[in-house]
């Protein structure tokens, strides 16, 4: 008697069809655009892969571009100097916009605090942040191009990057840094450490980690970034070492090929792009597994 | 609300519950709980006309497992139907764990499950073809912590549950009064229904919480520490609350405070190790405890 | 302890010598130097900026400068309506397709996914950002594009009737490709702080709704997205600031046509396109009216930015005050990914 009365009753509880309808639809609903999400990614990996893979030889990496565009795949080159230059002007950057970039984090979180001039900074660091790359470069053609009457240069590129590095090494160190316990400063203080060696020998060395990894990141995201190095670096196809010189890059050099009729240079800028693409991984990945070791967040 | 049944389904069910009862008369291997239950039953008799009494759930060697690790480790246990049920118990004894297996919430940690049977009068809620979602419905749960929803009014709090079943949606209102009403809330909040349900005091979210579950109309409540996180006057008001409540459901009650399994509870549960050591009227658990283990906690040598 | 009782040789050791308090000094004040310095940088750049912007401003009003649509670079004619409607259309497309599929994906991850698959999905999303964006333009342009113009095609015949969308011919470049990829390069961003911000969700709201009888869908229905929805919307403009200032990919796949976009799958123009496209053989007015265009959108990026980050901030204070430990670490996390965005 009793079971049919517990089921009875017990059913006026149950879950409508409908509401069963809504939920399944809901969560595929959810699956599918996570599956959406992911299409691209496969989509560019496998076409990097596909038209990239088949340009690159040694004698890809190991040319510079030629500037032929009209005559037979032959001689229009490799990317070699695309290749150096990404490595020097991204290189100068990072020499510029590290040190400095650490050396602002570290007043922030040492020195300045909440005092309004640390907040005054905090605030314009946070803007330059939102700035639109193009304009790092305009500015710095502004000043060091027509400024001075001078040409295109590798290095005037790199402090264009350097500018967009700036910010976002600020922003990441200074996280890293607030992230050190109050504690391991104070008992280093303690000990009678003057402040300079205590955040030299106890505050960076805990912190390293933590800020190698966003350091990684911003210079993966510099050694990407085109716009700045247009009217900058301009672009250039002979390999050449002097930063004073137009310098050629990856980006720009895909930037330019893109436009091309011809499908070998249009070849050329995907080697180009996958080269890139995955100088920009390995970059990724070594932050990535730096970060694990962090002793912090 | 249900409309009132008539009477005599009342008395259907009562002679199963009776004879249940005799059963049980030997569990606590103690005469006087027979009585006890008889004496349950008469109030049961006297509850108010158009609330339905609640349904009675046993546990049969429930055990859970976090992972490998067993923390319930079979567990036989009645909570008679609308009775005030206590777990008292040391901190880890398992006594949210098991609470939280009644109404399946322990499957939702991520590598926890469970075994056995629970058995919501006769229908096992762990059966395969019983639907979690429409068991949680039946079985309401208080939380340690108040937790209304912070973007929701102290209405929408109370009609969460009721909304989410599709028809018979005309009287809402009525029946969210009148569970602010059963949950002793309806007076202080009457109001100002549409402020946020989180800017009321602890023991008012606390109410609140209770009306959110009444609204559903559940079969059993279970509260895991309801009234740790508030003070004394506002425990005490849910204290009376649960005294009116249990004529409506089964009240299962997790509480580290014996004097509030002394002054609520029609029977209590120790817990220790996983394991239920002893249950019986409470009077008898905290005057009379049957096993030496029992005795050392009600008297505070440990937890 | 007095420093009578000190013998003299051993209070000696209490007082720093001046040049022992040198490198401290050197290295406050230095440090305080760079700062000012940077300071002043950044507030030289945008001076730079406006000054050069001036002569554009000055010829045709801020206003008409903005709002005029007529930009005419031969007729040295610069009303730059086309762009920043193009700007417009691109990024509102970026999010109408970019942020739901974003939020969606952060709650497959944070409360449908199982465990294991959690971390692998999260990586994968985040491997969307670290594509370059030529590499977008480049895949876009030769991959993407082509490939939709069947489709394109096929949408505007059978929907010739509705404006905008509708009838013309559907170029290759055009507003919506570059908005679809667009939404593509915001996916990452926009779907970390959904993920960050629902993650400090605290468990006992989830709890409340599954308590009540709640499927999955409602429990995140009721308890999730509502607590969510400011950090959400804060997200959805920072991804929006990024669509807006993104220069290389559109600027390869919008077309550059500097008309008024009437048709979704035509050629348009933005203003980062515009200054990327133009600028090498600018000269004068027209020079000065780019970095006008590049004002303007600067502006634009930086209110958005702006709200986003308000937003976002609200959503992580509210992340710390409603539980300690996980929900403070969330909160802190959401800030620090919309600060580095």
């Amino acid at each position: 008697m009793s079971a049919p009365a517990a089921e009875q009753r017990f059913a006026r509880f149950a879950v409508s069809p409908s509401r069963r309808r809504r939920d399944r639809f809901a969560r595929t609903a959810i699956l599918a655009a996570t599956l959406i999400a992911l299409i691209p990614l496969v989509l560019i990996v496998y076409y990097l892969l596909r038209k990239g893979l088949s340009s690159w030889s040694t004698s890809f990496f190991t040319t510079d571009p030629t500037g032929n565009t009209f005559f037979k795949s032959s001689s229009i080159g490799g990317i070699k100097s695309a290749i150096l230059g990404t490595i020097e002007i991204v290189a100068l950057a990072s020499a510029i916009a590290i040190p400095i970039g650490v050396g602002v984090a570290v007043w922030l979180v040492e020195y300045g605090r909440e005092s309004w001039f640390a907040q005054t900074v905090r605030f314009f660091i946070d803007v330059l942040t939102g700035v639109p790359s193009i304009l790092f470069g305009l500015f710095i053609y502004i000043v060091l191009v027509v400024g001075t009457g001078s040409s295109y240069a590798g290095y005037k590129g790199s402090l264009a990057l350097a500018l967009l590095m700036l910010p976002v090494v600020t922003r990441a160190s200074e996280v890293i840094l607030q992230l050190v316990p109050g504690a391991l400063r104070e008992s280093a203080l303690a000990l009678g450490a003057p402040r300079w060696r205590m955040i030299l020998r106890v505050v960076l060395p805990t912190a390293l980690p933590g800020m190698v990894t966003g350091v990684l990141l911003a210079v993966a995201r510099a050694a990407g970034e085109t716009a700045p190095l247009l009217f900058t670096a301009a672009a250039t196809l002979k390999t050449n070492f002097d930063l004073g010189q137009f310098m050629n890059s990856l980006p720009v050099q895909i930037y330019n090929d893109v436009t091309s009729p011809t499908t070998a240079v249009v070849n050329r800028a995907w080697g180009a792009a996958l080269t890139l693409v995955a100088m920009i991984l390995v970059l990724n990945v070594i932050a990535r597994l730096i970060s694990r070791r962090s002793r912090l967040a | 609300m249900r409309s009132p049944r008539p009477q005599s389904s009342v008395t259907d069910v009562e002679p199963e519950r009776r004879s249940e009862i005799d059963e049980q008369g030997g569990e606590a291997g103690d005469p006087a709980a027979g009585m006890q239950s008889s004496a349950a039953v008469a109030t049961t008799q006297q509850a108010a006309p158009d609330a339905e009494p609640g349904l009675a759930v046993r546990l049969e060697q429930l055990r859970a497992f976090y992972g490998d690790a067993e923390q319930v480790k079979g567990i036989d246990l009645e909570f008679r139907a609308n009775q005030v049920t206590a777990i008292i118990g040391p901190s880890g004894c398992g006594k949210s764990t098991m609470i939280r297996c009644i109404n399946r919430m322990h499957e939702e940690i991520p590598g926890a499950h469970a075994e056995g049977r629970v058995l919501l009068d006769d229908l096992d809620v762990y059966a395969p073809s019983v639907d979690v979602v429409a068991v949680r419905r039946a079985i309401g749960m208080v939380f340690q912590k108040p937790n209304p929803f912070p973007t929701m009014s102290i209405y929408n709090n109370v009609a969460a549950g009721l909304r989410l079943s599709s028809g018979r949606r005309g009287d809402l209102r009525s029946k969210v009064e009148s569970a602010l009403r059963s949950a002793g809330l309806w007076d202080e909040v009457s109001g100002r229904l549409d402020e946020p349900g989180a800017g009321l005091s602890g023991g008012q979210q606390q109410r609140l919480c209770i009306a959110r579950s009444l609204a559903v109309d559940p079969e059993v409540i279970l509260m895991d520490e309801p009234c740790s996180a508030l003070d004394p006057i506002a425990t005490l008001k849910i204290e009376e609350l649960i005294a009116e409540l249990k004529k409506r459901v089964t009240i299962v009650i997790v509480t580290h405070n014996m004097q509030q399994a002394a002054r609520v509870a029609d029977r209590t549960a120790f817990m220790l190790d996983g394991r239920v050591v002893e249950v019986g009227p409470t009077q008898e658990i905290f005057t009379n405890p049957g096993d030496p283990r029992t005795e050392e906690y009600v008297t505070g040598k440990f937890g | 302890m007095e420093a009578a009782s000190i013998p003299g040789g051993d209070r000696g050791l209490l007082l720093r010598s001046p040049l022992g308090r040198l490198p401290d000094r050197a290295l406050k004040y230095g440090l305080t130097a760079l700062a000012a310095l940077i300071l002043a940088l950044i507030v030289y750049f945008f001076i730079r900026l406006v000054g050069e912007a001036r002569p554009a401003f000055a010829r045709f009003g801020v206003f008409g400068f903005t709002f005029d649509n007529n930009w005419n670079v031969s007729a040295e004619q610069f009303g730059a309506l086309p762009l920043v409607v193009g700007t417009l259309i691109t990024s509102a497309l970026a999010l109408l397709i970019g942020v739901p599929v974003a939020v969606a994906t952060a709650i497959y991850a944070t409360e449908l996914c199982p465990l294991r698959l959690r971390a692998p999905l999260t990586v994968l999303v985040e491997l969307l950002a670290a594509v370059p964006s030529v590499v977008y333009g480049l895949w876009g342009i030769f991959f993407l594009a082509p490939k939709l113009q069947p489709a394109e095609q096929w949408v505007a015949d059978r929907l010739s009737f509705v404006p905008f969308i509708g009838g013309g011919t559907v170029t290759i470049p055009n507003y919506f490709v570059t908005g679809l990829v667009l939404a593509i390069m915001i996916l990452p961003i926009v779907s970390a702080i959904a993920r960050e911000v629902m993650a400090t969700v605290p468990a006992d709201q989830k709890e409340a709704a599954m308590g009540l009888g709640a499927t999955r869908w409602e429990m995140i229905r009721i308890a999730v997205l509502p607590y969510c929805r400011s950090g959400i919307v804060g997200g959805a403009m920072l991804g929006l600031g990024r669509a807006i200032g993104e220069t290389i990919a559109v600027t390869i796949l919008i077309g550059n046509a500097p008309q008024l976009g009437s048709h979704l799958f035509g050629q348009g123009y933005s203003l980062a396109a515009a200054i990327a496209n133009e600028f090498g053989e600018a000269q004068g007015l027209h020079r000065s009216a780019l970095f006008a265009a590049g004002l303007v959108l600067f502006v634009l990026t930086l209110l958005v930015n702006g709200i986003a980050r308000a937003l976002v901030l609200r959503a992580a204070r509210a992340g710390r005050t409603a539980g300690a430990g996980s929900g403070a670490a969330g909160g802190h996390r959401i800030a620090e990914r919309a600060a580095g965005a």
